[in-house]
């Protein structure tokens, strides 16, 4: 059980939204921490030799500082039974300035009978949404 | 171009990773998590777990060992450097926790092409000790073909 009661939820009401700033060094933690050490990562000669504007963000780890702001708003990421994602586009990382992205959740879909919510994400990097189709079912 | 062949392959369970708990500390910390669940035993076991959980998208550590086999497979014909990530998908039966012995079985679920684009979803379950389903990571990569 959480803190939430699903009786007092509606479609389309904003759950959390917030802001994360993705820096290179963010970059180098999250391939240390998940073992993808592709070069696109954190080499801007490499992502630049295969066609890159310069160094982008792993897509993984734009899916997982998203689903935070659902985290956030159930307290217990043990109760995230479903989440995908497509990677629309990809998120440049300014070597100096970073990447701001900002996340937000909104209930889009309420099932009464399983106690569960579906909460789509909207992750904007400036004026562009980098994800497609996030969609995070939450047990309540 | 990725070989339509391999779809349905089914690839060798991975060795076993056991989740430790600084390894999810770590990666709740890289994907900036606050939640105490992912950090402090305490309130993880006031939660009813045995231990810290991982946060929602740890498995990938998981689908990244079952995903070298293939890219290490010559039959899959996977050239990695023209690989971007299309989409990725979780399923949780109950999240991984610290102290888990984590399997995994990746099979291919299907090879379409697109224009110039191979993409090659995979299935990857992922058992606990006891054998039992955990976690099923879906993803999809697409390959740009040669120009």
């Amino acid at each position: 059980m959480t803190h939430i009661n699903i009786a007092g939820l509606e479609v389309g009401q904003v759950i959390g939204s917030k802001e994360f700033l993705l820096t290179r060094d963010s970059l180098i933690r999250y391939a240390g921490a998940s073992g993808d050490f592709n070069p696109i990562h954190y080499r801007d000669d490499f992502a630049k030799s295969v066609g890159l504007p310069g160094v982008i963000a792993h897509g993984m780890l734009t899916m997982g500082v998203s689903v935070q702001v659902a985290v956030d708003w159930v307290g217990d990421p043990g109760k995230v039974s479903d989440y995908s994602t497509r990677f629309t586009k990809m998120v440049d990382v300014d070597v100096t300035d970073g990447a701001v992205l900002v996340v937000t959740g909104k209930i889009a879909e309420i099932d009464n009978e399983k106690n569960e919510v579906r909460v789509d994400l909207t992750t904007m990097f400036g004026e562009v949404a980098v994800l497609g189709k996030a969609q995070v079912r939450v047990r309540l | 171009m990725v070989n339509p062949n391999v779809e349905g392959k089914q690839y060798p369970a991975t060795e076993a990773y056991l989740v430790g708990r600084e390894k999810i500390r770590e990666f709740a910390h890289a994907v900036m998590s606050s939640n105490p669940l992912n950090f402090d035993v305490l309130p993880a076991q006031a939660a009813g777990y045995e231990d810290i959980i991982a946060p929602p998208t740890f498995a990938v550590v998981i689908q990244e060992r079952s995903l070298a086999t293939v890219l290490a497979d010559p039959e899959a014909d996977i050239d990695f450097s023209r690989v971007v990530h299309g989409d990725q998908r979780f399923v949780h039966v109950r999240p991984i926790v610290a102290g888990d012995e984590l399997t995994s079985v990746l099979s291919v679920a299907s090879v379409k092409f697109v224009a110039n684009l191979s993409m090659i979803t995979f299935n990857t379950e992922i058992f606990d000790a006891k054998k039992e389903l955990v976690c099923t990571a879906i993803s999809t990569l697409i390959v740009r073909g040669e120009e």
